[in-house]
């Protein structure tokens, strides 16, 4: 049996063009709106298979306002049957608050009964990319940390990682507790199923207050680059363009000759 | 950065299905030189086209809407893009059932074939539908999906190969110049864009979601709201694998919970109506880049779905919950609302600028046809006056008004809607100077162009004592909701005594200048060349010989004419007449409507009350039937009209709005002593006129309802000029293809026992239930249904085959699935009551 925690955080989706807030602290979300990271949804398909072959209980757990309540929505919808949300304005909360905040978290359910044998975060967050929560997390908790990695399992009191490395194929082994931040890739994370929303939806969700003052994120401000000019390159027009199209779908590797 | 051609002679802006379709019927039109630009890329520049769910349910309670959507099936039939599915409207209340067979009228009204069905019938066409959460259903089997992206590609490609297109996708509008022309009205010039400026006398704004910001470039209104329409696509569905093509199982719409069940492919589609009204601005869409999935794909709020989506699983839970089936694709879709639920179509305040928005995939080849047409020759095969943007009053602009209405009506989309019903947001837009005074009398308000108008007043209560059985009283809550037997009682003390009504919605323009008279002549179709003081009651006609309006004209002075019209179309009537008015720069047209308040007074004591408060010769000989003149009433200045749309003597009192509450109060109080009340609009709208046999524009006559056909020919016609005259003459010397009819229900009582009354709409049949069919294909029903209190009969009017008009012909009509026997009491314009008009001297 491994009882898995997973953390996710509320991020705008991506499109192609980013939008800034006002203020220039994050990314704005109103047109394309919210999702969790890539990262993180596959995070969420491991802690639901880890649990599904093992048995165990997979916990959503987010810090973000009231909306975030969506994402752990999401994640209950695809395997997680608990939730916990910190409930506070995430834009004031920085890594190393955040850990804070999990590690208190964790404390708390364990001393409650609830001890997590495997928590799992994505590599990085897709809108502040500060890669840090997971291993200060891991030194807050006294707990072993694999990073970017793609694959997780857990036997007899082991976590396998593994994962793309510099130099080749790389695979941790860890003791459980562990903390282990995932790279997408690796699995391909279902969809909700109607009845998985339904149930999802009627799911009690712990809401907790912040354990403690944040120190903050010190981000000074975003700045968008400069927009990158357009490399289309017009190959012909009509049928006279074939020839060309093929060339491209040969270099691509699409299609041989 | 693609560039634009710097002129044309039409630019379209937009190329979704609305778009495409008007460039393919401009030039199948003959219209050359077509300039098409999106922002977006071809063949889905990111509109509401490209995520619409592509299902066609035929039938509509409204003819104009159904028949656009026939239209659009044809075109899409010969395009070979439309699979036929069938589709059920499924009922889980008795009150749907209800609804579903009142459906059953619509579609016998205008011909399509279709059924109410057991459960059973649609478990076998439908296997995963569980059959016991509903108990029947409409089958539609001419219901079918489309392809529209296609759709759109093959238009604008003939438009093309045709030589007189030019499309540049990418370039997004910047702005819309226009100047004043010589009769003061704006006119396009020029369409600015991001790849450059086109110069053109015609522009056509068919951007869909967009066209408010477009519409506002060139300073005109163009209400709609962008709003959401959910829907998720849940799959594979193991019961759906091995399906090929579109679509292999009819569509189902769950009425009762506003939702529907598109299966495509191994996917069921579910799109719900249910959720709250969820609205955009305009200018709040995100651009292409912008966006994750388009700009009308809008990130999915799957909070607002979760009640939809039980839903859903109750009535398909094995497809829904089968193993592997996940919801892989779920949108906010962005559509077109409008406050009254018809398309924004025709020319714009801004002479040569165009409009056709607010259209969905079931309407949009039929639309761009129509309103092809209309800029062509000036008016449209089929009738779309309902969808005109010259309807719009100023109070109906506002991004405001729009915003609340759909917000209000969103839920109503597969609601039961009566057809009487009244909104409730954003009243009281416009008030009478008697509103006060009304509320006090217990007025009921109806809302006609936002002007607040009293249907009915408790005050009068006490006179259903007074006529007993004879107000005629409607067991059925249907019949009776939106309805009161006050109505009838106040019809009958009008023709008893007298009746004061409040008249203040009608539209007033006056025309004056050296071209007034040309301006009104070309205009009607009577002879408006009369003496200073006459009233002329007149049709006015396209250039088809159909009907544009009806209206009063008032010729006040050698060289001004005032015009009278409802409400209702009051605006549309007051662009016909700029649109006609002579351009010798002198020659204007002013809007009176805010300025004048109208009082009727009508019955046989409206003389004496009318003498008790002037000095002025009343008599019949002193001021004639339709003639006119100020006099002073209670010493208030009054322009009288010797006029009536109830059959009775009096007159109709143009005042100051400052003025009319006081002359209000002085007609109430001379009245009383004579037994005069006031009296609502549902004795002027329907009870007293249809008793006279009087029609209503909107109802017997519109632009497809020629003069001949609504038995309003008169003997003679004018030798001046007007428009549509070619079209009359030419009427008049064949034999019509239809007739309109006042019949009478011989027998209300249903299989239950009780007797119900019809409202409208509703298919006029042979007695034993045959169908009948007029020279046009048409199918007869009824335009006006109300009571006839001084006939103690119910009254239908009816458009009937030329072969039924006869006087005593026995029919039925079928309403909600029953037969009652009906016969046919007039076949022309004569009233069924007092039918040689001695009342109104």
């Amino acid at each position: 049996m491994t009882n898995v925690l997973v953390c996710v955080k509320r991020v705008p989706d991506a499109s192609s063009e980013v939008v800034l807030t006002a203020d220039g602290q994050s990314v704005d979300g109103r047109f394309a709106g919210f999702t969790m990271s890539t990262h993180e949804e596959c995070a969420v398909e491991l802690a639901a298979l880890v649990t599904a072959a093992g048995g165990g209980e997979a916990t959503a757990l987010t810090l973000g306002d009231a909306e975030a309540v969506e994402q752990l929505r999401a994640a209950l919808a695809v395997g997680c049957t608990a939730a916990t949300h910190v409930v506070a304005d995430p834009q004031r909360f920085g890594p190393a608050d955040v850990a804070r905040e999990i590690a208190a978290v964790v404390r708390d359910h364990e001393a409650a009964g609830r001890s997590y044998d495997l928590i799992l975060l994505g590599n990085d967050a897709a809108d502040s990319g500060d890669f840090q929560v997971g291993i200060r997390l891991a030194y807050e908790l006294g707990r072993p940390v694999v990073n970017g990695v793609t694959h997780v399992s857990v036997a007899d009191g082991v976590v396998t990682a593994s994962g793309a490395g510099t130099d080749g194929y790389e695979t941790y082994r860890v003791p459980v507790p562990a903390v282990v931040t995932i790279l997408e890739g690796g699995v391909e994370p279902r969809y909700p199923t109607v009845p998985g929303r339904m149930k999802a939806k009627k799911v009690a969700i712990e809401e907790r207050t912040p354990a403690g003052e944040p120190t903050g994120p010190n981000r000074v401000k975003l700045a968008l680059p400069p927009p990158v000019p357009s490399n289309v390159q017009i190959l012909g027009k009509g049928a006279d363009a074939a020839p060309a199209v093929v060339d491209v779908l040969e270099e691509l590797g699409v299609l041989s000759r | 950065m693609a560039t634009v051609p710097s002129t044309a002679r039409v630019v379209v802006i937009g190329a979704g299905i609305v778009g495409n379709g008007l460039v393919h019927h401009l030039a199948r039109l003959g219209w050359t030189d077509i300039v098409q630009i999106d922002k977006g890329a071809l063949p889905n520049p990111g509109g509401s086209t490209g995520h619409a769910s592509n299902f066609i349910f035929p039938v509509d309670h409204s003819r104009e809407i159904t028949d656009l959507t026939l239209d659009s099936v044809r075109q899409y039939q010969e395009m070979g893009v439309f699979t036929q599915s069938g589709g059920f409207e499924v009922a889980r209340t008795e009150e749907r059932m209800e609804e579903l067979r009142r459906r059953m009228s619509s579609a016998k009204a205008w011909g399509i074939e279709a059924e109410l069905v057991s459960p059973a019938f649609v478990k076998e066409k439908v296997p995963f539908l569980e059959a016991d959460q509903i108990i029947g259903a409409f089958w539609t089997p001419s219901v079918g999906v489309v392809d529209s992206l296609r759709a759109g590609t093959i238009m604008r490609e003939s438009a093309l190969e045709a030589g007189v297109l030019t499309v540049v996708p990418t370039v997004e509008v910047t702005g819309l110049d226009t100047e004043e022309g010589p009769n003061g009205r704006r006119r396009i010039t020029k369409v600015r864009t991001t790849g450059g400026d086109i110069e053109a006398e015609t522009v056509v704004i068919a951007c869909g979601v967009w066209s408010p910001k477009i519409g506002d470039m060139a300073g005109i209104s163009i209400p709609l709201t962008p709003a959401v329409h959910q829907m998720i696509s849940v799959g594979p569905c193991p019961q759906l694998e091995g399906t090929e093509g579109e679509i292999s199982f009819p569509i189902v719409r769950d009425m009762d919970t506003f939702c529907y069940e598109r299966q495509h492919g191994a996917d069921m589609e579910v799109g719900s109506y249910a959720h709250r009204a969820i609205l955009h601005e305009p200018e709040d869409i995100p651009s292409i880049e912008q966006s994750k999935l388009s700009p009308t794909e809008m990130p999915f709020t799957s909070d607002d779905f979760d009640l939809q989506l039980e839903q859903a699983y109750e009535l398909m839970p094995e497809l829904l919950g089968a193993e592997g089936a996940e919801m892989r694709y779920a949108i906010n879709g962005l559509l077109s609302l409008t406050a009254d639920g018809a398309p924004i179509l025709g020319e714009s305040e801004v002479s040569g600028l165009w409009t056709a928005a607010a259209v969905w995939i079931k309407e949009g080849p039929g639309v761009a046809r129509a309103v092809a047409e209309w800029m062509t020759q000036g008016w449209s095969e089929i009738d779309i006056h309902h969808s005109d943007i010259a309807r719009f009053h100023a109070h109906q602009e506002r991004r405001e008004h729009t915003r609340l209405r759909t917000t209000e009506s969103f839920i109503k989309t597969y609601g039961i809607v009566h057809p009487s019903e009244q909104y409730e947001s954003d009243r009281e837009q416009r008030l009478s100077p008697m509103f006060e005074a009304q509320k006090k009398l217990g007025a009921f308000f109806y809302e006609t162009a936002g002007w607040e108008r009293p249907h009915w007043y408790e005050s009068n209560a006490h006179l259903l004592d007074v006529y007993g059985d004879a107000v005629m009283p409607r067991e059925h809550e249907w019949d009776a909701r939106w309805w009161s037997p006050i109505i009838n009682a106040e019809h009958l003390r009008m023709r008893e005594a007298a009746g004061v009504i409040d008249l203040t919605a009608f539209c007033i323009f006056d025309i004056e200048g050296p071209g007034a008279l040309e301006s009104v002549q070309r205009t009607c179709v009577a002879q408006c060349d009369v003496s200073v003081g006459k009233v002329i009651y007149t049709p006015v006609l396209d250039a088809r010989g159909g009907f544009k309006s009806d209206l009063t004209v008032m010729r006040l002075g050698v060289d001004h004419f005032r015009v009278v019209t409802g409400g209702a179309h009051g605006m549309a009537d007051r662009k016909w007449f700029t649109d006609h008015l002579v351009e010798d720069g002198a020659t204007t047209l002013t809007d009176l409507t805010n300025d004048i308040s109208t009082i009727g007074l009508w019955g046989p004591r409206a003389r004496d009350i009318l003498a008790s408060l002037v000095t002025d010769d009343v008599s019949d000989s002193g001021f004639g039937f339709l003639s006119c003149r100020d006099i002073d009433v209670h010493g208030i200045p009054v322009l009288a009209s010797r006029i009536s749309y109830v059959g009775e003597l009096g007159w109709e009192l143009y005042v100051s709005m400052d003025q009319a509450a006081e002359l209000w109060e002085s007609l109430l109080e001379a009245g009383d002593s004579h037994g005069a009340v006031p009296v609502g609009i549902g004795v002027y709208g329907t009870t007293g006129r249809i008793e006279k046999g009087y029609r209503a524009f909107g109802a017997e006559l519109d632009a497809e309802r020629t003069i001949i056909e609504a038995g309003m020919q008169r003997p003679k016609v004018k030798a001046a000029d007007f428009v549509g005259k070619q079209a009359y003459l030419a009427q008049r010397e064949t034999p019509p293809a239809t007739v309109l009819c006042t019949l009478t229900v011989d027998d209300h009582t249903s299989a239950s026992g009780i007797k119900r009354y019809m409202l409208g709409g509703e298919p006029i049949l042979t007695r034993d239930g045959g169908t009948l069919t007029d020279g046009h294909g048409h199918h007869p029903y009824v335009t006006t249904a109300g009571s006839a209190p001084s006939l103690g009969k119910h009254v239908l009017m009816a458009y009937l085959p030329v072969d039924q008009a006869t006087v005593g012909n026995q029919l039925a009509v079928s309403y909600m699935e029953e037969l009652y026997p009906v016969t046919v009491g007039s076949v022309d314009a004569t009233g069924l009551f007092d039918p040689s008009n001695e009342r109104i001297h």
